[in-house]
């Protein structure tokens, strides 16, 4: 596996007013490998993907992202759409936010709206009906399809993307964010509501995204069972401050890790870690 | 085992019958209800004494109309209902009922039906006769068609509540009147350059209110509209105040033929016709037709290019967009600029057609006039805002036509005064039977296997 460096958070800080969401967090994200963000409820990992994404500013830190052809560009000065743009990072949202009253594939010609942009002359010469902007929206419309393929889609192209059941929303919202062609796809919470079924099926794509389009992919986590299958490395958040970092292995066994999920105080931490080597070596014997 | 008796004749009978039945216990509950409202009046006579009177026969009227009024309700309008009930929930569960032959080709009939409404109004009516007809409601409709088709953009499409839509007609037309006077440009050159006035105040109005969204956008807008017009009022020197700007020159055929009575190559004497005011109007008409087509033809297209898409996009999430790299504040600037262009033009022909323009013209009620035929057609959609634009301002104009309730209600009634009320209760109705306008479906820019309406349910109003 290639190791170099996607995405390179250093030393983030976000304040609202009194509150400390994130506290000098550092992180990088390989390319081609699956990073998962864990953490408690309320730990800021929100926070860091609208910070990456360019909806929040954060107080203090940098952002970069290292594209495939070596440009460097940093995330914490760019705006929302630029960021979408020029740094090639798309999201999704952790409330499904599609376009409801278009259809499944408007929704994602939507998605194309800068290519189509320039190939349509910025308007005028799509108005005028020059040949380049027919050609654009076949090519865009096959990519549409490609996608919806992708996402077990097909055959519900030209309903109402609103009409769609909450697992095949969130299927589209991640083919959508695939549309605009990113390096970096950040997913909130993407198996969030879905059954067993569908976060296989969730799985299974993710993995083929990784695979054929080589796009490296940052997500939010809750489903223990999607973290530890999927991901190639995981980052663990509490109150805002980075407490594991490493291979699923790693941090599953990792003391800290478990005792914020299990709500421990910081002094029994060492107690805990006893506890559980103890109870393991029991177990081995 | 017993036959039903469901005989047609029977039946029939059955429900006349029933109809005769409440319409007389109709008849009695209007006549207690109305005997002492209608029936009886106080009026004071020439000794200031009240004086009792006796109105029967406008009693009998009401309390006859009331009985007909129950009696269709019962044999034809009910029935009726219930068979296309049941109609409809059989035909859910066949195919989709394939469009009628009016249906599919709607367009063309319109256009062609448009395109032969002034020889035909002409040799109905006369050529004087045809004025009313061809002005008051010809082009008077299709002026606000276009406004409203304008204002889809920015209301319909990118969700922006736009109450200040009079504003950009306002600039179009004062653009027009002063140029015009000033500089003695031609319509030709000004109705463009109309049009980018308005587009550019269309930016201008944009900056500020980016930020905002729904009701804080709809209250700026407001002000921006009446900002407009009390600058016309009050910029004297330039605009002549509430006087307003007359003798406005009128739109020529592209310059070859005018229509000024006195110039040399008067249209009429080119000719040898007989003078008549009625060819500005035919040629107004001819206008505005083709300013209606071009702004339908670019709502059109601009749908299904990506700054419509985007527009759409905007209406539904505007947060989503912006993850998707789509540039917000041009997008919705150039809605605004957009839509604005479309009232400039409107507003140049407007001034060309009465050669007067005043602050009169562009109040707030335009505005919201525009508004509500776009509401009522449904946002969104072309054809339900023309529907809408013809119900609203022909209907509003017919009204005035109503001659015939005089014989009903007495040689005093005035029907002009009762239009708005009329109106206004016909808006309530409309929008309690169809609560998302006349069309509420949407109809998809693209699709790979079929074409199917987005029910309205689905599609969201914005946020501004």
């Amino acid at each position: 596996m290639n190791s170099d460096v996607i995405l390179r958070v250093e030393h983030v800080t976000m304040r609202f007013g009194g509150l400390v969401a994130i506290n000098d967090l550092s992180f990088d994200v390989r390319r081609g490998e699956i990073t998962a963000l864990i953490g408690p409820n309320g730990a800021g990992k929100t926070t860091v993907f609208n910070c990456v994404t360019g909806f929040y500013r954060p107080s203090m830190g940098m952002i970069s992202m290292t594209q495939k052809n070596g440009t460097v560009c940093n995330l914490e000065r760019m705006t929302d759409f630029t960021i979408n743009r020029e740094a090639k990072v798309a999201r999704t949202f952790q409330n499904i936010r599609l376009f409801t009253g278009l259809t499944v594939l408007e929704n994602l010609l939507v998605a194309q709206h800068n290519v189509l942009m320039r190939a349509s002359g910025y308007t005028v010469l799509g108005l005028l009906g020059f040949r380049g902007y027919r050609d654009a929206s076949k090519a865009a419309i096959e990519n549409a399809r490609h996608w919806l393929e992708r996402a077990d889609l097909l055959d519900r192209a030209d309903d109402p993307a609103g009409d769609l059941s909450y697992g095949a929303q969130r299927r589209l919202e991640i083919a959508r964010a695939m549309c605009t062609g990113p390096e970096l796809l950040c997913l909130d919470e993407p198996a969030a509501g879905l059954n067993p079924r569908e976060s296989l099926e969730l799985n299974k794509l993710l993995r083929g995204i990784l695979a054929d389009t080589g796009t490296s992919l940052l997500l939010i986590e809750h489903d223990m069972s999607v973290v530890m299958e999927i991901s190639d490395h995981v980052v663990v958040l509490e109150y805002g401050t980075k407490i594991s970092d490493g291979t699923p292995d790693e941090v599953k066994n990792d003391p800290k890790v478990i005792a914020a999920y299990l709500g421990v105080d910081d002094e029994e931490v060492d107690e805990v870690l006893e506890e559980i080597t103890h109870v393991t070596d029991e177990a081995q014997a | 085992m017993t036959v039903s008796s469901t005989n047609p004749a029977d039946k029939q009978q059955g429900l006349v019958a029933r109809g005769l039945r409440e319409a007389f216990f109709a008849g009695l509950i209007s006549l207690g209800m109305f005997s002492l409202y209608i029936g009886l009046k106080t009026d004071q006579n020439m000794r200031n004494e009240l004086v009792l009177v006796t109105r029967w026969g406008l009693l009998a009227t009401l309390v006859i109309l009331a009985m007909i009024g129950r009696f269709l309700m019962i044999v034809v309008v009910q029935p009726r209902l219930a068979a296309r009930k049941s109609a409809k929930a059989t035909a859910a569960h066949g195919q989709a009922e394939v469009p009628g032959f009016v249906a599919r080709n709607l367009t063309a009939i319109a256009v062609v039906a448009l395109l032969l409404f002034p020889p035909v109004i002409v040799s109905l009516f006369g050529m004087q006769g045809s004025l009313k007809w061809i002005d008051n409601f010809g082009i008077q409709i299709l002026i606000y068609v276009m406004l409203a088709w304008g204002l889809n953009i920015v209301v319909g499409l990118a969700g922006l509540l736009d109450l200040g839509y009079v504003a950009f007609y306002a600039v179009g037309a004062y653009s027009y009147a002063l140029l015009s006077t000033y500089f003695g440009l031609s319509f030709w050159v000004l109705l463009p350059m109309a049009g980018i006035l308005a587009a550019f105040w269309g930016v201008i109005l944009g900056f500020p209110v980016l930020r905002l969204r729904g009701d804080y956008l709809a209250v700026v807008t407001l002000a921006f509209g009446e900002i407009i017009r009390l600058v016309l009022i009050n910029w004297v020197e330039v605009t002549k105040g509430t006087f307003g700007v007359s003798g406005i020159a009128k739109a020529s055929v592209f310059g070859i033929w005018s229509f000024d009575v006195s110039a040399p190559n008067n249209f009429a004497k080119a000719f040898d016709l007989p003078m008549s005011s009625a060819y500005y109007k035919i040629f107004l008409f001819y206008v505005i037709l083709a300013l209606c087509a071009v702004t339908a033809y670019v709502s059109i297209r601009l749908r299904s290019m990506p700054i419509g898409r985007a527009w759409e996009a905007l209406r539904e999430d505007e947060i989503a967009c912006r993850s998707l790299g789509i540039n917000t504040v041009t997008t919705k600037l150039t809605a605004f600029a957009t839509g604005a262009m479309f009232g400039g033009f409107a507003g140049a022909f407007f001034g060309a057609r009465q050669g007067f323009v005043s602050p009169e013209s562009f109040v707030f009620l335009e505005s919201a006039v525009i508004l509500a035929i776009v509401v009522l057609g449904g946002m969104g959609s072309l054809v339900g805002i023309a529907i809408a634009a013809v119900v609203m301002v022909g209907g509003t104009e017919l009204l005035r036509e109503l001659t015939f309730l005089k014989a009903i209600f007495g040689p005093d009634f005035t029907p002009e005064l009762y239009r708005m009320l009329i109106f206004g209760l016909a808006m309530v109705t409309v929008m309690v039977l169809k609560p998302r306008g006349f069309v509420g479906s949407r109809q998809p820019t693209a699709f790979l296997h079929e074409r199917k309406a987005v029910s309205g349910s689905f599609t969201k109003e914005g946020h501004g």
